[in-house]
């Protein structure tokens, strides 16, 4: 039993951790969260040129070839800075279906591509819009055009669809569920208003849209469910990141703010909101660093382990949020601090593929359905 | 990182397994659990096999008795420990506090006299901290202990003593200097409960139970090489044996709840409760965090080894555990409905979740309130400034 990153790993985190600090401190994510574009493109080469893109596509297609372990001291870190850009749509969703489009692969790893994963439809066949389900048939529909595929379908939200230039697009046949590759043209996309402006969503509309086939008909399941477990993980750690930041405001203000001639973390009625959002963060990173390493050792459990850290490790982020903004008061409330920016993120993690009661729903089964 | 038991922790646990069903008293296992009961000639005779077989102190020096084995070993004896429900070691207190407080403030005598006979469970501890009026502010403590040359003459009262009862010898904090501030003039003694002028009265809680006690001590002589530490330096001792009870509870109360989480499930699908989406949901709840107290206890584990310190993360153990506890009992209770206040014989499973509930009650006061545990937090992992 050893629950430790290794040296390797946290020399990694240093390095995510000092280089976000420098490109991503609150006040340009405030400015990228207001602009047009939503993010600054220019940071995608530079993550790919310290190799963070492609931690885990294999040595031949560019990559480092490790594993989800360590893209997931990136996760956890980016979720930290709230970093504007599409690392978790191309990583966590995109990578795993694109295995069977190594040019891609290779544009990544060299940052020269992002991409996403369109799953979710606003009318689905499977619950909440959610698109990653066990049962989720879409009926976005690809129609074979001799060697050639076309892609008929609305696909929404997809996750950082006008920041990405390669969208794996689930759809249907009359053989199964399949993954095709989309390189959208531009009167595909359409932008999205979110709540969250550091993570922008998009309408992806294909209408008879060019697109070649990554999994075949009938063989998605298996990949989105890897990619489910992924993203399940991907989020917990996220919003790890994102509690521990918030809970390090709260920390600080309270010890700097003073009234009736006290810092206000002297009184227990703040002091013990702070301890109740440490005792959350502590017991979601315990569960999220389980569940990437599950996700990473393809262990029989991984499924579960992710659902279970999603569930608790997104609501804890959006109660400690909560209780940042009630520590600091006042000025916690306005749009000028940058509290908000962290609960809308983490209020958009939680509501990600279903909400906290998604992945309770999946320990559930697995524990009462047998 | 790697979750699996390494190749020498899983030859413990294997090896273990087969010693606890081998030897497991015989009817054990199927008389109704209704309690957190305690049989005390099951429970020292239990006591004894652990020692003979090498399971008691684990992690204790081989010099006083114990084995120098890794913390891992004693993680994995706690949980298998629960898991098989297995009768408790007579000796808690010794093995959890006054041992470990021994080793490190004892004198030579007090080791040789002690250690051996804790892990035996010859001799049966009981702790002498809480009074009447000395509750979370430990340090208001009033019993007080008069020099009286070789010996202290021990005056006062003590209060919420587990073990007290039956035991041998009491862990002991008194006031030997009332002019001193609050946290110095106190001293730490081992104390004879077979001494004249100790008096024990058995304390009933919400539960029925008498698992705890008051202590009386009316002029009690007590050598004063029974002295822990310095005289008037006990606080500091008093603050290691604080910090093995709330180190070391971790892994044994997160093994109990998993105990109550897969009974809890047997009871959903017993009843047909698992159709119910509300259920479905708070039951799922209740199996992650234990999951995430689990894993919490594996990460602090993790600090332990790698520095010789435990991390931060464990500060937060017995405070979650003990609501995670609690909503569990009443979770069961809700499940069972009207029967819930059926008790006893004619109770679901003989009283067994209504005990639990009850029982759950005390867990967020006993070692320590939830709320000292949280200033803990804020002031000594946080930093933030002090309450009072």
């Amino acid at each position: 039993m050893d629950f430790a990153f290794t040296e390797e790993q946290e020399m990694l985190r240093d390095q995510v951790r000092s280089w976000l600090a420098a490109e991503c401190p609150a006040e340009r994510v405030a400015e990228l969260g207001e602009s047009k574009a939503g993010w600054d493109e220019s940071s995608w080469p530079k993550m790919a040129e310290l190799g963070w893109t492609g931690l885990s596509i294999p040595e031949e297609h560019g990559g480092a070839g490790m594993g989800f372990l360590d893209e997931a001291v990136v996760f956890e870190e980016l979720g930290y800075r709230l970093y504007p850009g599409p690392y978790l749509s191309t990583v966590a969703l995109a990578v795993p279906a694109l295995q069977a489009a190594p040019d891609v692969l290779v544009a990544v790893a060299e940052g020269r591509a992002r991409a996403t994963l369109a799953a979710a439809e606003a009318e689905p066949s499977g619950s909440r819009g959610a698109g990653l389900g066990d049962g989720d048939d879409p009926t976005t529909s690809a129609e074979r055009d001799g060697d050639a595929w076309t892609i008929t379908g609305i696909k929404e939200p997809v996750v950082d669809l006008q920041l990405a230039t390669h969208v794996v697009v689930s759809a249907a046949t009359t053989e199964g569920v399949g993954l095709w590759l989309v390189e959208p043209s531009p009167d595909a996309v359409t932008p999205l208003e979110t709540v969250d402006s550091t993570r922008r969503l998009g309408r992806l509309n294909l209408e008879a849209h060019p697109a070649t086939a990554l999994i075949e008909p009938g063989g998605a399941r298996a990949t989105l469910g890897h990619i489910r477990r992924r993203i399940d993980a991907a989020l917990a750690l996220e919003a790890v990141g994102v509690a521990q930041r918030v809970l390090e405001l709260a920390r600080d203000y309270a010890s700097e703010r003073t009234q009736f001639d006290k810092p206000i973390g002297s009184f227990q009625a703040v002091s013990h909101q702070i301890a109740d959002i440490y005792m959350g963060t502590e017991l979601a990173r315990s569960l999220a660093y389980w569940a990437a390493w599950s996700v990473a050792e393809s262990q029989a459990d991984a499924k579960r382990a992710a659902a279970a850290a999603r569930s608790m490790a997104t609501g804890v982020a959006v109660s400690a949020c909560e209780a940042s903004i009630q520590v600091h008061g006042g000025i916690g409330f306005t749009w000028e601090h940058v509290l908000h920016r962290y609960y809308k993120r983490a209020l958009g993690n939680a509501a990600f593929n279903g909400s906290p009661a998604t992945g309770r729903a999946t320990v559930a089964a697995s524990l009462l359905d047998q | 990182m790697d979750f699996h038991d390494t190749p020498d922790e899983a030859a413990f646990r294997k090896e273990l397994r087969a010693w606890i069903s081998d030897n497991l008293p015989d009817g054990w296992r199927e008389s109704a659990p209704t309690s957190g009961r305690m049989d005390e000639s099951v429970s020292r005779e239990w006591s004894k096999r652990l020692y003979d077989a090498g399971y008691a102190g684990l992690t204790w020096p081989k010099e006083y008795g114990g084995q120098d084995a890794p913390y891992t070993h004693q993680a994995i004896f706690l949980e298998e420990s629960a898991r098989a429900e297995t009768p408790e070691h007579i000796g808690v207190i010794g093995l959890g506090m006054a041992g470990p407080t021994i080793i490190a403030h004892g004198t030579d005598e007090q080791k040789s006299a002690h250690l051996s006979k804790i892990l035996s469970g010859e001799e049966v501890w009981c702790q002498g901290f809480s009074e009447p009026g000395s509750g979370s502010d430990l340090a208001s403590l009033r019993t007080r202990a008069e020099d009286a040359g070789d010996n202290y003459v021990v005056t006062g009262q003590k209060v919420w003593s587990s073990f007290a009862h039956i035991a041998d010898y009491c862990i002991l904090v008194v006031r030997t200097d009332p002019s001193a501030a609050k946290h110095k003039g106190i001293t730490y003694l081992l104390v004879d409960m077979h001494a004249d002028g100790v008096e024990v009265r058995p304390l009933v809680q919400v539960t029925g139970d008498p698992e705890f006690n008051e202590i009386f001590f009316n002029d009690v002589k007590v050598p004063k090489t029974n002295v822990v530490g310095e005289a008037n330096e006990g606080w500091g001792v008093a603050m290691t044996t604080l910090l093995h009870e709330r180190g070391t509870l971790g892994f044994a109360l997160t093994a109990r709840l998993e105990v109550l989480v897969a009974k809890l499930i047997v009871l959903v699908k017993e009843t047909g409760a698992h159709d119910d989406l509300l259920i479905r949901d708070r039951v799922a709840q209740q199996w992650i965090e234990l999951q995430a107290l689990k894993f919490t206890n594996y990460r602090a584990l993790t600090t332990l080894m790698r520095t010789g310190v435990p991390g931060p993360e464990g500060s937060i153990a017995k405070l979650h555990w003990s609501e995670s506890n609690q909503r569990l009992g009443k979770l069961a209770l809700e499940i069972l409905g009207h029967r819930a206040q059926l008790d006893g014989d004619d109770g679901v499973w003989s009283g067994y979740w209504q005990y639990q509930q009850l029982r759950s009650r005390g867990n967020t006061i006993e070692a320590g309130t939830s709320e000292i545990l949280r200033n803990i937090i804020a002031e000594r992992v946080l930093g933030l400034p002090r309450s009072r």
